[in-house]
């Protein structure tokens, strides 16, 4: 029988970071093989571009469960294709403001531009980012209950 | 009102018969009087149903998707609202234009019958307009009711103007309504996010996914919607829970953001009445303020504001600290 235990567990928030493959990946990497900590419910989603990510996407995300989605690439000029972050730029601006209009917790979307060498930058962002989601709390305006434990 | 709509019919059946256009795109009767319906006419005889009064408010620019593919041209009657869907939808490469003869016509402001019967007017028989006021014949009496009370809300705040035409019929000028369009969305983004959230909730719960605001929508013109998807996992047509029902008008406005021409199809054609056209004007306004005003439709070619950058454009970590918190 499984034993079913009525305390609480302290809240560990789930994070969704998006990735550009050509800076914020590779920055991650330089964090982790400069042994700079970054908490381990960041989940890492590899993207070619971060013009790649759909809204669809983020949504997706909240939608399976995330507390809190960032977005990293290249700083603006830097795109490995060229324009591609600056599309980005305008699609996020609208899509986080058009979040925080129905309702949803501003600091639980982020966009952040990390580039290949400031691997001790991403570090600090998604300390930041984990610590801003923790202290909000769960995600429960934009989620499917059903991927939910019951309470 | 009732003389063009007699000018109307004339010119139709002239360019019907003189073989001109093979078709022509307009309203014809419905069941009631306040319910007249898209048609299209290919004869001088079906003709004789066709009909332009204040409740024809429908946007007939998206017909023309396919109508325009037929052989033969075909003529439309465009208001000055329909004519900024017309425009985006050349833009895309959706319609030809040349297969088109594009009538402009006069549009004093289109009616809302739920407003009219929110007033205690059933069964209306017939509408005279005369500036500001309006007649309304039921089968009950006759009422004379404020005009700007009854129109619908796309109505009350426009000032749009034709943008396109081959020719036109009726009286261009109109009375200004230049009301704050943004008003509501502005209300809207002083609440809080409880408020807000609290707000949405109950408008989109009431959503019975009968997609009709996809499917009136001139800028949800895919030839494969997501929405017709059984993989995205949105396809269906029930929402389960919460998240199905905000999903939908999420990616459905944002599908059109930078697109939409604020026609106000959507608000209009809702079974239940949510607000719909609050969500696109967000994007409207965070568009204009964010990156400069656009207004949608007004030309027939060049880029949208999500398909163009500038170097120094707003970061999306700042957009909650300027107006809209």
């Amino acid at each position: 029988m499984q034993e079913v235990t009525t305390e609480k567990k302290e809240f560990t928030p789930n994070i969704v970071a998006f990735c550009c493959n050509w800076c914020s990946y590779a920055g991650a990497d330089l964090a982790g093989s400069s042994r700079l900590n970054y908490p381990a419910n960041v989940k890492i989603i590899r993207v070619p571009c971060s013009c790649r990510v759909n809204p669809m996407f983020i949504l997706k995300a909240f939608q399976q469960g995330a507390d809190g989605v960032i977005l990293c690439g290249c700083h603006p000029g830097d795109c490995h294709y060229v324009t591609g972050n600056y599309y980005t730029r305008r699609r996020m601006a609208l899509l986080y403001s058009f979040l925080n209009y129905m309702g949803i917790e501003k600091e639980r979307t982020r966009l952040e531009w990390v580039s290949a060498a400031e691997g001790a930058r991403f570090s600090a962002v998604m300390n930041d980012f984990v610590k801003q989601v923790t202290e909000l709390g769960e995600n429960k305006r934009l989620t499917d209950l059903r991927v939910k434990e019951g309470e | 009102m009732k003389d063009v709509a007699l000018k109307m019919v004339e010119r139709a059946k002239e360019l019907l018969a003189n073989g001109e256009v093979a078709r022509v795109i307009g309203w014809k009767k419905g069941e009631f009087y306040f319910d007249p319906q898209p048609a299209s006419f290919e004869t001088v005889e079906e003709l004789d149903s066709f009909v332009y009064n204040g409740f024809c408010g429908a946007n007939l620019s998206k017909y023309l998707i396919k109508m325009s593919k037929k052989e033969g041209k075909t003529a439309i009657f465009l208001k000055p609202c329909d004519s900024y869907s017309f425009n985006q939808l050349v833009k895309e490469y959706r319609i030809k234009r040349e297969n088109i003869y594009v009538i402009a016509i006069e549009c004093q402001g289109k009616l809302d019958i739920q407003k009219i019967k929110a007033k205690g007017i059933d069964a209306v028989t017939e509408v005279e307009e005369d500036g500001e006021n309006i007649k309304v014949s039921s089968l009950y009496g006759e009422y004379t009711v404020a005009k700007d009370e009854v129109l619908l809300g796309k109505c009350s705040v426009c000032n749009k103007t034709h943008q396109v035409k081959d020719e036109e019929i009726g009286d261009s000028e109109r009375p200004v309504r230049d009301g704050d369009r943004f008003a509501e969305v502005a209300a809207l983004e002083a609440m809080t996010e409880d408020e807000r959230f609290a707000f949405w909730r109950e408008q989109l719960s009431k959503c019975i996914r009968c997609n009709a605001c996809r499917n009136v929508c001139p800028a949800c013109s895919c030839l494969k919607c997501v929405f017709d998807n059984p993989a995205s996992g949105i396809a269906a047509k029930a929402n389960d829970d919460q998240f199905e029902e905000q999903l939908f008008h999420i990616i459905r406005a944002f599908h059109v953001a930078g697109r939409c021409t604020d026609c106000g199809e959507c608000s209009r054609v809702c079974p239940q009445n949510i607000p719909l056209h609050l969500l696109n004007r967000k994007f409207i306004k965070d568009i204009d303020g964010f990156y400069g005003e656009y207004q949608a439709g007004e030309e027939s070619e060049g880029k949208t504001p999500l398909t163009s950058y500038t170097e120094g454009d707003t970061e999306p970590n700042d957009v909650f600290n300027g107006e809209a918190k």
